[in-house]
């Protein structure tokens, strides 16, 4: 064998069938040679420091069992910065504030409003053109389905 | 030690209306798969006299009168609810046996020193705020008795407000509410047993109680003994924390459409061997025997009838889904008769063992496909069941079973998100 094309075992070529054209195949005129590159030199000094990749799933959800995914629809609060077909995160363990932006349950219609505390009950707040607030009174009651923690939307 | 049966309230029907309020207040059923029958009830369902496994087409009349809503089952979503509310009540012990998709038992050892209903008062509101489901909690001093608890917490025969406590009532009280409870209340007492333990005079759970474990256990079995030991305070059943590998796996389903060529069937037998051949690997196991079985609706008088299985010992133990698909097919081609409406087949896997205790043969030939295998259900997890399957499990399935009302798979496919306005 004059010219031989070496695998990675050492074997010729041509033997057993088709062979993987592996890159650092090296042909050598009657010199056997390995076939890949040995590593060498210093280990990389970041080995000690290798940490796990940055989530953005473990940022954006907190309580991984109460976290739901709701999509919008319509323009009703893009003064909060919430687009039409944004994505929310929904957190239901938290309990709403004054002036959370939540999911409300109307009329068993899920909606996206500001709950604000008012003296005559929760106004829930819209702000978009063309939507109005809705009172809640003492004597309804009020479903908060959960708190919205993050409103995501492509920018580019 | 005290234990904990907590228990989600009609669970599917419950998913169901955490992503669609307009549910709540109205009557609605979910239904088994192919929309046959009621699998869970809405409390107003119930209230109309409609029972479990009752078919959808009786109920049509009933339905139109009083506006019950019918939906096919969602397993995608009840599952995912499932694994939240067992997620949310693990945090209240370390002893958890999650018993069913809705249901789980929780040790409560170590807890003395804790006010146990205000800890299950905890867990309910805790899995009702986060997940939305509604639970009752059963505490009792054995799995039988906090079975029989949650009974009470639901029916509110004893206890408030979704929990029972059983370990606080006095023993006369005990005696007293347990001689209200039907006999076939009691887990593990099924239609044929209460049937069995009335003619002895044995009505009620209290009866049952009182009576002597050893004649019990002579007229009946050493499992009814355990049952009235059980009833007695006497844990003879632990928390098992691991799920006991199962002795046989069954897949069967009925068909959307009638099935009449063996094509088809070939299909069918051989995806529920993929989906059964799966579950036999996940638990670490292997078969030693399978049986098909085909059959057309009994319920269709009026057409031909005919229904046959056929069991197949294999010459040795496997978990290879192509071999254990090969044996079946070969059982199946043998117990088919053309000219008849085939509405169901089924496989069961059985003679289950340890899959790395094996005796090798001398001719063994299909372990080979060991790696095979275990790529497959790999691929499977990341990419969803039937990505990698074999062709035998069909392309056109015009078999699958009809699910035409069935709600959006809200918490796992981003095309299928609630909405909100």
């Amino acid at each position: 064998m004059a010219c031989g094309v070496l695998t990675p075992r050492g074997q010729p070529a041509g033997h057993g069938g088709p062979v993987f054209p592996e890159a650092g195949v090296i042909h050598v005129p009657g010199c056997p040679l390995l076939a890949r590159p040995v590593p060498a030199g210093f280990p990389s000094p970041a080995t000690d420091y290798v940490e796990t990749r940055l989530s953005l799933d473990k940022y954006l959800v907190e309580h991984e069992d109460a976290t739901f995914f709701v999509r919008v629809q319509g323009n009703s609060m893009v003064g909060f910065g919430i687009h039409d077909g944004d994505l929310l995160v929904v957190d239901r363990s938290r309990d709403p504030g004054d002036r959370s932006v939540v999911i409300a349950v109307v009329d068993g219609q899920f909606m996206v409003k500001q709950a604000c505390r008012v003296p005559e009950g929760v106004l829930l707040r819209s702000s978009g053109p063309g939507h109005g607030d809705i009172l809640v009174g003492p004597e309804q009651e009020l479903a908060v389905w959960g708190v919205v923690r993050w409103a995501i939307h492509p920018v580019s | 030690m005290p234990i904990a049966l907590i228990d989600g309230n009609n669970f599917f029907v419950s998913c169901e209306r955490v992503f669609n309020p307009k549910l709540e207040g109205r009557p609605v059923v979910v239904l088994s798969n192919n929309d046959g029958c009621a699998v869970a009830r809405s409390n107003e369902v119930k209230a109309l006299g409609v029972k479990m496994g009752t078919p959808w087409f009786q109920m049509q009349d009933l339905a139109r009168q009083h506006g019950i809503i019918a939906l096919s089952s969602n397993y995608a979503l009840y599952a995912d609810m499932s694994n939240r509310m067992m997620s949310v009540l693990s945090q209240y012990s370390p002893d958890q046996e999650i018993y069913s998709i809705d249901e789980c038992f929780l040790g409560l050892d170590g807890f003395e020193n804790y006010d146990l209903v205000i800890h299950a008062q905890a867990m309910r509101s805790q899995v009702r705020q986060w997940v939305g489901i509604p639970v009752c909690v059963g505490i009792a001093e054995t799995k039988t008795l906090s079975k029989l608890a949650n009974h009470c917490a639901k029916k509110s025969l004893a206890g408030a407000d979704g929990v029972c406590d059983l370990t606080r009532l006095s023993e006369t009280e005990r005696s007293r509410l347990l001689a209200t409870i039907e006999v076939g209340e009691v887990w593990g007492i099924g239609p044929r047993l209460s049937k069995q333990l009335a003619d002895r005079g044995i009505h009620s759970v209290e009866a049952l109680r009182r009576a002597d474990p050893k004649t019990i256990r002579r007229e009946f079995s050493v499992v009814v003994e355990r049952t009235v030991l059980e009833l007695n305070a006497i844990p003879c059943l632990s928390i098992e924390n691991v799920a006991p590998a199962k002795q046989q796996i069954i897949s069967s389903r009925s068909f959307g459409n009638y099935v009449y060529d063996l094509a088809p069937l070939k299909e069918a037998v051989a995806t529920y061997i993929a989906i059964a051949a799966e579950k036999l690997r996940a638990q670490g196991s292997v078969a030693g025997m399978i049986q098909v079985y085909i059959r057309t609706n009994p319920h269709k008088e009026d057409c031909p009838q005919y229904s046959k299985g056929l069991t197949i010992p294999l010459p040795e133990p496997s978990g290879d889904t192509l071999y254990l698909t090969r044996a079946a097919l070969w059982g199946l081609r043998r117990i088919y008769r053309p000219g008849f409406a085939y509405q169901k087949a089924g496989i069961v896997l059985m003679n289950l063992s340890d899959a790395t205790n094996q005796q090798a043969s001398l001719f063994c030939t299909h372990r080979e496909n060991d790696r095979l295998m275990s790529v497959i259900d790999r691929v499977n997890a990341i990419w969803g069941r039937g990505t990698l399957r074999s062709a035998a499990t069909g392309v056109s399935k015009s078999w699958v079973m009809k699910r035409e009302k069935m709600s959006p798979q809200y918490t796992t496919h981003w095309d299928q998100l609630p909405i909100a306005i």
